[in-house]
């Protein structure tokens, strides 16, 4: 099963949309709880960065027989540093995204705890690609250090 | 903890359902951030919390939080409120403050998260 999403920036009324309607079709699918979870944090915290982070882009969900493979890809202005994106409390987040209650420099390292798989790409000046694999029977990063 | 208990300790409002999902109540987490709400493994949670607005429920759905205390005299707005009720998430307020209200709580021997 494929889904796609536009995601607008700037749209914060509408953050977790995309999630809430995701979520709903994985529960419908009997999916664990716990791997719902998981993948409504990687999905939400993607949705809120793209609107409060970039100029828009798309969020697109493939649901596979033992996995779920996720690409949120915008249209700009790319990220100048990765690896210190990834590192806890870096944030570049506007006030606007701060009052929504994200923008502590969590979402990035919150997603790779929470998935498989993760490759950003990205570049300043250019769009970013972050691709993500939830697997149906792992417990990504989270599970490794909640033990 | 029950729902009723809470609301008696905290002198706590009512603005949805109370009826909606019947999840015990088991431990609380206090927090403005949603990005710290998100990390959060437990379930049967309570978030206290003095962030009022669409984006609060939007995290308590995809954290499968299902009761929600605002502090402070914060009131959710009718969005809020119809989100949270389709959502199956009760939402409740208390004019006192997170540090009062998690204090009552924790002494009511409500559990925190760590």
């Amino acid at each position: 099963m494929h889904f796609e999403f536009d995601i607008e920036a700037g749209d914060f009324s509408n953050a977790g949309y995309a999630s809430s309607k995701i979520k709903k079709i994985l529960k419908q699918l009997n999916l664990p709880n716990s791997i719902i979870k998981r993948a409504m944090v990687a999905l939400f915290e993607s949705e809120v960065n793209v609107i409060g982070h970039s100029f828009g882009g798309t969020l697109s969900i493939d649901i596979e027989k033992d996995r779920l493979h996720i690409l949120v890809s915008d249209t700009g202005p790319g990220i100048e540093d990765v690896d210190l994106a990834m590192s806890e409390g870096y944030s570049t987040a506007t006030k606007e995204i701060q009052e929504m209650g994200f923008g502590a420099g969590m979402g990035l390292p919150n997603i790779k705890k929470n998935t498989d798989y993760l490759d950003i790409r990205s570049k300043a000046g250019d769009h970013t690609e972050i691709e993500m694999l939830i697997h149906f029977d792992g417990e990504g990063e989270q599970g490794d250090s909640a033990g | 903890m029950e729902l009723e208990e809470i609301c008696k300790i905290v002198e706590a409002r009512l603005h949805t359902s109370s009826h909606s999902r019947s999840c015990r109540i088991e431990q609380a987490f206090s927090s403005d951030l949603m990005s710290d709400v998100l990390t959060l493994l437990a379930d049967n949670l309570l978030l206290i919390t003095g962030l009022n607005n669409i984006q609060t429920v939007r995290t308590a759905e995809m954290a499968d939080i299902c009761h929600i205390l605002f502090v402070r005299g914060k009131q959710p707005s009718e969005k809020m409120i119809e989100l949270a009720e389709e959502q199956q998430i009760v939402l409740m307020s208390t004019a006192f403050s997170m540090y009062k209200t998690s204090g009552l709580l924790w002494t009511a021997g409500l559990s925190p998260v760590y």
